[in-house]
């Protein structure tokens, strides 16, 4: 958090400086990357990891010489995991710093607050995180999973390897509520049954109660889309009232925030999930990317799936101001709309012109041993979800979030 | 004392046209426009604590419900002049309700404390859990915890297209501090005003004289929950999101803390108490070395250690030694440490 | 019939955790009339001592039961000599100066642990009761809230010194002129209190992820219960716990933890507009 502020501050400091000096010297203005995630408070797990990953990336693109010519300048701030700081800093970023992009959000809550604060000030705007789909808005690229790519995989993996009864603990807001019914249709369209929906604040760290009541239900499998560091004791006391080995878990979260790191490996070992990248991805990409982030930051452990994304997202957004060759909006857009693809550390990246969605590789996984051992790898997965109901050719003032009705 | 009335209306009326037209030259409107909101939630417990003693812990209760109010009613009726009026209402209405459970029930203070601070953890716990698409008023989905974002906001009466923002949104909210402040005022001087000050000092021999104490206390609460709810209609407008972090306790000691600071049992000082730390906490906010609770809580302890009457009436008390004037026969409230040593018998 | 045993295993550990979070609160509030607010910080700071010695090597069990206590008293003691001490026969004044110690520690967490999760694995594994599972950690704080309401009906009942702190709540004058002194009386009882809240701090802490505003989801639960408690100390808080932990986990079970916890609130405000003197000033009169 305090690195965060610090660096607003020097990078104030500098532009400051750097507006002393004479113009040639310079080149000409930096272009300026807004960038807002929590990295501090309850979602920091997700969010300084993020944090790093966006100025990694940024410091790779500006060693390689910048965006047009010009150096790219991170505007960042921490939300405190507070979506109320999000609108204040939201317009602080389009109305005051006036930044050219903004990457972030990370609490489909967060993206909620922020999205039109975007839309109404033209400020193009990545959400690079995974999440429950639908969104449907030319401003906003977003190269998370959804539930088509995410969900649809897991779903029958982790029936077929415990039962049809299935039980789903979801974390209370937008994400947890929209991925709950996904999850139950794709558990009925496997021919399972959804036995139990219980849904959690975010604050909530007490399950002892709901531990037995799953007891009483007897589930065959238990599905846990929780969000946070308050949820993670779900997972501990899972395991210190020792259903662990008796009812198989999956999460479509669980690692997002390299939990399965911070759990003990007893604690841990067997979850299912699946996601677009993993640390033991033996790719010359993802080693590479590894090495590259240990050079930057020292320890490459950090590194997790929305990390990456993020990465991945100011890539794409840098390779289609290159393209571009500009940094207007529609110009961007218009790049972005061309089939633009990256190679990022989990695979190769494409944009869905139709729903600002990414097409990417999709891992199905199991925790063991504080890792993420691939099980099977489906590549190129399209966001089918979303597709079905957004196409934003047809309608590019399209400005709604698709839900999934039961 | 009707005199003194018009003199005080004219008084607020040109210190607010002053600090509208200074003040933006120093201070961003945006942080101001806060300011000026929290002066005015600081001041509606400044009334009920201050002048009515009761001591609320969930004032924070209040704002919420008209910040709520508001954004709901805006989603469902597009123009805002009908939902900034039923931000009013709904948490006095709200308060009437409560204060009559509370004051007809002749509960103790520290109870009542208890009662306002369960009341607001209910309000944050309901209101944190509905975020299932089945919790919904009208078109306006509670969201739980995601808050509700996108209401429509202020706009000119009657014309639901010319939306006020920016500096035009600071003078608005400026204006309405002024306006609360003179009603705060000419309530003060009323003998409604007066009895509840009498009320304050001594409950029971209000009462032998004939008064109706619990419902005096009832429309006292309900009034500075108005003013609060009229404040949290005002910030949902300027955050353009409401969240369940609203009802918090941290709002609630918030606002306690302005008020202990700037100087119970007068105007100013909740105004001045809230907008100062409020502004401090604002400067805070953008550096790194100290943490911000830390500062804030130093700040309310050292206070009641050694100015526990507050800012403002220290300062008045010195600028009169001073001057060597002597007190006036204004609404000067005795100032009040006596009453918050009664609490404890 | 294994289902009724869980369900009777978890509304005891509710009642006990209930009674644990409160114990400390209710003897500061109980013997010297200051209502601490900065419990829940307290107990936040238990956690965090429990969970820094286990990360320095320290037995779990050590670290919960002597380090956290005994650090988190000295605290106490700290805060007690420098405010607290200034504002006896003060109660508002007490409840505003401890919170805004409440925030100061919360501050003083952020900057040294960082304003993010961290946590231990509970040392206790789960066992069976017939088909059900249960966490074995449950039991230990059952266990233990049974030991401390016992610890402390017998020191205030049957030592010396319990007789002198109870005398010298009564009649602090009359102490005096004893030769016993108030003030060193009025210390010792806070540093038990805060002692009380690290303890509790420290064995909750395996259960649930510790950030420095942890306290903050305490506070106001024993806040309740103490004051539903009522003027008794031992028999109030025990009341009051059972009451609202038995009406929680009974609403968790039938709904969800949120119905659970509105129901206690609820609960607490029927109660306080009913018996406003706490039920231990309308029941059980006169016990401790």
């Amino acid at each position: 958090m305090s690195l965060n502020r610090r660096n607003i501050l020097t990078g104030a400091a500098a532009a400051a400086s750097a507006a002393m000096l004479p113009r040639v010297a310079m080149g000409a203005d930096s272009v300026k990357l807004g960038s807002i995630l929590d990295t501090s408070g309850i979602f920091d797990a997700y969010g300084t990891p993020m944090d790093m990953a966006m100025r990694l990336a940024v410091n790779e693109i500006n060693a390689a010489g910048g965006l047009l010519g010009r150096q790219v300048e991170v505007v960042a701030y921490d939300t405190q995991s507070d979506m109320a700081l999000y609108t204040q800093y939201g317009q602080r970023l389009t109305r005051q710093d006036q930044v050219d992009v903004v990457h972030g959000g990370i609490l489909s809550a967060s993206r909620e607050a922020i999205r039109q604060t975007m839309r109404k000030t033209r400020t193009l705007y990545f959400y690079n995180v995974l999440y429950e789909g639908g969104v449907c808005d030319r401003n906003i690229f977003i190269n998370g999973v959804t539930p088509a790519q995410q969900v649809e995989a897991l779903v029958p993996y982790a029936m077929g390897k415990s039962g049809k009864a299935v039980y789903i603990l979801a974390a209370d807001y937008n994400y947890g509520q929209i991925t709950a019914r996904w999850i139950q249709k794709f558990v009925a369209d496997n021919g399972g049954d959804a036995v139990g929906v219980d849904f959690f604040p975010l604050d909530v760290s007490d399950f002892g109660s709901t531990i037995a009541k799953i007891q009483t239900v007897g589930p065959d499998l238990v599905i846990a889309p929780l969000v946070g560091g308050a949820h993670l004791s779900f997972f501990r006391q899972w395991a210190a009232a020792g259903m662990k080995d008796r009812i198989p878990l999956a999460s479509t979260t669980m690692g997002v925030g390299n939990e399965h790191k911070v759990l003990t490996p007893e604690e841990g070992n067997g979850i299912m999930v699946a996601y677009n990248y993993s640390q033991e991805l033996d790719t010359p990409a993802n080693n590479a990317f590894k090495e590259r982030w240990s050079a930057a930051h020292g320890d490459s452990s950090l590194i997790h799936e929305i990390a990456v994304s993020n990465y991945q997202g100011v890539m794409t957004w840098a390779e289609a101001v290159r393209q571009a060759g500009s940094l207007d909006r529609e110009a961007v857009i218009a790049a972005l709309e061309s089939d633009l693809s990256i190679d990022g550390p989990a695979g190769t990246v494409t944009v869905d012109p139709k729903t600002h969605h990414a097409v990417l590789d999709v891992h199905i996984m199991e925790v063991k041993d504080q890792g993420m051992r691939v099980i099977e790898t489906l590549p190129q997965r399209q966001p089918i979800d979303t597709q079905a109901v957004c196409d934003l050719q047809a309608n590019p003032d399209d400005n709604t979030q698709y839900e999934i009705q039961i | 004392m009707p005199g003194d009335l018009t003199r005080d209306a004219i008084t607020i009326t040109l210190v607010t046209g002053v600090l509208i037209w200074v003040l933006p030259l120093i201070v961003g409107t945006y942080t101001l426009t806060v300011l000026a909101i929290y002066g005015m939630l600081g001041l509606s417990l400044g009334l009920v604590w201050g002048f009515g003693g009761i001591l609320c812990f969930g004032q924070a209760a209040f704002f919420g419900l008209g910040a709520y109010a508001y954004a709901i009613f805006a989603i469902n009726i597009g123009e805002s002049t009908v939902p900034m009026i039923l931000a009013v209402l709904v948490p006095a209405v709200f308060a009437a309700f409560l204060g009559a459970l509370m004051f007809y029930g002749r509960l103790g203070d520290v109870y009542l404390g208890v009662i306002t601070l369960v009341v607001t953890l209910i309000l944050f716990k309901v209101i944190n859990s509905t975020a299932g698409p089945q919790y919904v008023i009208g078109n306006a989905r509670l969201g739980g915890f995601n808050g509700i974002p996108g209401f429509p906001t202020l706009n000119v009466p009657g014309i639901p297209d010319a939306y006020i923002w920016g500096d035009r949104y600071f003078q608005v909210c400026a204006v309405l501090l002024g306006l609360v402040c003179m009603l705060v005022t000419a309530l003060l001087r009323s003998s409604f005003g007066r009895i509840a000050v009498g009320i304050r000092e001594n409950e029971t021999r209000m009462s032998l004289m004939g008064y109706d104490v619990r419902a005096r206390k009832t429309a006292m609460f309900a009034i500075g929950a108005a003013i609060a709810g009229l404040a949290g209609g005002l910030f949902a407008n300027w955050a353009e999101i409401v969240t369940p972090n609203l009802f918090s306790l941290g709002q609630s000691a918030e606002i306690i803390i302005w008020c202990i600071v700037g100087g119970l049992g007068t105007r100013l000082g909740p105004v001045l108490g809230a907008a100062g730390l409020a502004y401090l906490k604002f400067l805070l906010g953008q550096q790194a070395v100290v943490d911000n609770a830390l500062v804030t809580g130093l700040v309310l302890v050292l206070f009641v250690l050694f100015l526990p009457k507050g800012v403002v009436p220290a300062l008045s008390a010195l600028w009169r030694a001073g001057a060597g004037r002597r007190p006036r026969g204004r609404v000067r409230q005795r100032r009040r440490p006596p009453r918050r040593e009664r609490l404890n018998g | 019939m294994d289902l009724y045993v869980v369900v009777l295993v978890e509304v005891l550990y509710g009642v006990a955790s209930l009674i644990l979070i409160s114990a400390g609160l209710a003897i500061v509030f109980g013997m010297i009339k200051v209502i601490n607010l900065a419990h829940g910080e307290f107990m936040m700071m238990g956690g965090y001592a429990t969970i820094t010695a286990v990360n320095l090597g320290v037995n779990v069990f050590v670290a919960m039961l002597v380090i956290a206590p005994v650090a988190v008293g000295l605290v106490g003691l700290v805060v007690e000599r420098l405010v607290i001490r200034h504002l006896y026969g003060r109660l508002v004044d007490t409840m505003l100066a401890t919170w805004g110690l409440s925030l100061f520690f919360i501050g003083l967490a952020t900057m040294i642990f960082g304003n993010t999760t961290t946590g231990i694995s509970t040392p206790i594994p789960g066992f069976a009761i017939g088909d059900y599972q249960v966490n074995g950690y449950n039991f230990f704080i059952i266990v233990a809230a049974a030991l401390l309401l016992v610890a402390m009906l017998s020191v205030l009942k049957g030592t010396r010194a319990g007789l002198v702190a109870r005398g010298t709540m009564q009649g602090p004058e009359m102490a005096a002129a004893l030769g016993y002194s108030p003030d060193r009386i009025y210390m010792a009882t806070f540093f038990c209190g805060s002692a009380l809240s690290g303890l509790a701090g420290a064995i909750l802490a395996p259960l649930v992820g510790l950030v420095p505003t942890s306290g903050g989801a305490y506070i106001a639960k024993a806040f309740i219960t103490v004051i539903a408690g009522g003027p008794s100390l031992v028999a109030g808080l025990l009341s009051s716990a059972s009451l609202f932990g038995v009406v929680n986990q009974a609403f968790t079970f039938a709904t969800s933890p949120v119905i659970g916890e509105v129901a206690l609130l609820v609960a607490a405000v029927v109660l306080l507009r009913i018996l406003p003197q706490g039920v231990t000033g309308t029941f059980f009169k006169g016990k401790i």
